[in-house]
């Protein structure tokens, strides 16, 4: 009987948690995929469609239009809000960030993931430390330091700010995947006579690649999307404005379509979702391993 | 960097190779491999080092010097790095208006965005794995609000709650007769009628609690997936033949080897969200009752020049978190560790 019982409780329930499971994967994909579908549908619309039907979220061929994209891409020289520009700071802030980042966490997350040095526990603490210390913390004093310099409106600066965020996050995400890759190898490169820079630079790094790739993507993404600092050290020069700071002073600005607002939203997000599809699998496993070990 | 002799298999200090092991100490230089280890260690550390020392401890350090300084922005320049002490900024961060109102906004921000977002990222876990058709592909796409850049999501968000032009007030009005727009950024408190019961509800405080669900839910998504793939089989077996239901293999089986990687989330989570300054900056710039503690150190640092005061400002809001988690690791210590 209660055997009986028992089953059938467990079948109501699977009854149950299987429809459940297929309403909260419908949920999540709207909630996902809907405002990014929101988004562009926006950005390829004409404002007085927008205001006329705010409900439809669907567009017809007639009000179809990319004058927004232009205006937004167009120089303002001619008129237009000067994206190009900033699509092109945010690149080279973004790409010097990365490399800066990988050069200074490379040989670090390798010491604190290979070598038994005297003090490697506190290194190890003191980097990750390091990452639980708020940007705001971080703001007063960079933000000082670069006006007194005569940085705070330079993309180096930025980028050597953008550094300090990642170089933490870089070092654990290395550290997690250079030891899973035996000792081994590398007694047998010291074996054949490599010293060790040389059996870094030709056996660890080869090896690493992937998990490089997955934290410079990872970089990549924080220094494109960064918008504290940006706003904090580059709102007075519009020439030196990223794209996150362009679309965001540009709704500040004057009277400025929402249509066009969103068609910058669009251009924002596109290289980071595009870079982060094609290594989707990478990143997810760069960031998540070490996860699964308790 | 060179300064490390040919690789020694450092990490093996117990039994070293026949041709590693120190002959008679011949001169003063009997390096064994622990020390090799040791010298090649430090070598490559330091680069690591100094670039973390130069611009994060320091700035850090400084910002400590300077909250207890009268400094604005002007008189940095000729300013020594040890000024005339006092306690005045603090004395000014407590007293302003706001200061505890702004402490507890953080404190419901942070706590409801962290419980929030764990918990959706949790269900969407359970309900992604087992593999169906399009998994990989929805699981790629639920990563998207993490990886968007926030300023473009937070106008998408912007725009579809505007009162105006925005879908969810035309949606809300046609299909739940709404007969208002509901300016959902901007209402500090909302009157809700239940039940003949009237109750405020802080709205845009909640809308942006939503949104910070929203953004960071697919950060746990990943790691509870990533942990939930790794519990073996057996275990589930195990219990499927005794009959246990499958809420009871969650709570029994699940819920026991998930526990430290919900632990360590929530803790991630929740410093992030006590520190997060631009989403809720850009959704309503700090008003309607979501003046964060963050937002406000922007405030004092551009609106009044005032670094002393926004140093300070940051401080105490580093010092609440630090007793914060001084509690929860006294409570929880030992399943963080576990998991870190």
């Amino acid at each position: 009987m209660t055997r009986k019982a028992a089953l059938t409780r467990a079948h109501v329930e699977e009854r149950i948690f299987g429809v459940l499971r297929w309403c909260v994967i419908a949920f999540l994909a709207v909630i996902t995929l809907l405002p990014f579908y929101y988004m562009l549908l926006l950005s390829v619309k004409p404002i007085d469609a927008l205001l006329l039907d705010p409900g439809s979220l669907l567009i017809s061929a007639k009000d179809f239009t990319l004058a927004t994209y232009r205006d937004v891409l167009r120089s303002t020289d001619d008129g237009g809000q000067g994206f190009l520009r900033f699509l092109l700071n945010s690149a080279l802030v973004s790409l010097g960030t990365v490399a800066l980042t990988l050069l200074a966490a490379v040989p670090g997350a390798y010491a604190v993931s290979r070598l038994k040095f005297f003090g490697h526990r506190q290194v190890s603490a003191l980097f990750l430390a390091v990452y639980l210390f708020p940007a705001t913390l971080l703001a007063v004093p960079l933000f000082v330091v670069f006006a007194k310099m005569g940085l705070s409106s330079s993309l180096v600066g930025l980028a050597i700010v953008y550094v300090a965020q990642t170089v933490p996050v870089s070092i654990y995400m290395l550290k997690n995947y250079l030891v899973t890759i035996p000792a081994s190898i590398e007694e047998a490169a010291a074996l054949d006579g490599c010293t060790r820079l040389q059996t870094v630079r030709k056996v660890i790094l080869p090896l690493t690649l992937p998990s490089l790739m997955a934290t410079g993507l990872y970089v990549f993404m924080i220094a494109w999307n960064e918008f504290l600092f940006a706003l904090l050290f580059l709102a007075a020069v519009p020439g030196k404005w990223t794209v996150s700071l362009g679309l965001a002073q540009l709704s500040n600005g004057i009277e400025v379509p929402k249509t066009v607002l969103m068609a910058g939203s669009v251009v924002l997000t596109i290289p980071v979702v595009l870079l982060f599809f094609a290594a989707e699998r990478l990143l997810t496993e760069g960031l998540t391993s070490g996860a699964d070990k308790s | 960097m060179t300064t490390a002799p040919a690789g020694a298999p450092q990490r093996r200090e117990t039994s070293p190779r026949p041709t590693d092991r120190p002959t008679a100490p011949r001169g003063r230089r009997p390096m064994t491999a622990g020390r090799r280890a040791n010298r090649a260690g430090l070598a490559f550390v330091s680069p690591t080092f100094i670039v973390v020392l130069v611009v994060v401890v320091l700035p850090i350090a400084w910002t400590v010097l300077l909250a207890f300084q009268r400094a604005k922005l002007v008189d940095i320049q000729g300013m020594g790095l040890f000024g005339n002490w006092s306690l005045d900024n603090f004395a000014q961060v407590f007293d302003s208006a706001g200061f505890w109102s702004s402490l507890t906004t953080t404190l419901l921000y942070t706590a409801g965005a962290t419980l929030g977002s764990v918990a959706l990222g949790l269900v969407a876990a359970l309900a992604l794995r087992k593999p169906f058709h399009g998994r990989g592909l929805l699981r790629a796409a639920m990563l998207l609000p993490y990886v968007a850049p926030v300023v473009a999501v937070a106008f998408v968000w912007e725009v579809a709650l505007s009162p105006q032009y925005g879908v969810v007030n035309d949606w809300g009005r046609h299909l739940f007769g709404w007969d208002d727009p509901i300016a959902f950024l901007s209402t500090r408190e909302y009157e809700v009628h239940l039940l003949g019961m009237h109750v405020d509800i802080p709205l845009a405080l909640l809308t942006v609690i939503a949104f910070e669900c929203w953004r960071y839910f697919p950060f746990a998504f990943l790691f509870i997936l990533a942990r939930l793939q790794a519990v073996p089989d057996g275990l589930e077996e195990a219990a499927l033949v005794d009959g246990a239901t499958v809420s009871q293999r969650f709570r029994h089986i699940l819920l026991p080897q998930l526990m430290p990687v919900i632990a360590l989330l929530c803790v991630l989570r929740f410093i992030m969200t006590f520190n997060k300054f631009d989403d809720v900056y850009l959704l309503t710039g700090g008003g309607a009752g979501t003046n964060v503690a963050a937002v406000r150190v922007y405030d004092f640092l551009t609106a009044r020049y005032d670094v002393g005061a926004a140093a300070a400002q940051a401080l105490v809001l580093a010092a609440a978190l630090m007793i914060l988690l001084g509690f929860y690791f006294k409570l929880f210590g030992n399943k963080v560790q576990e998991e870190s």
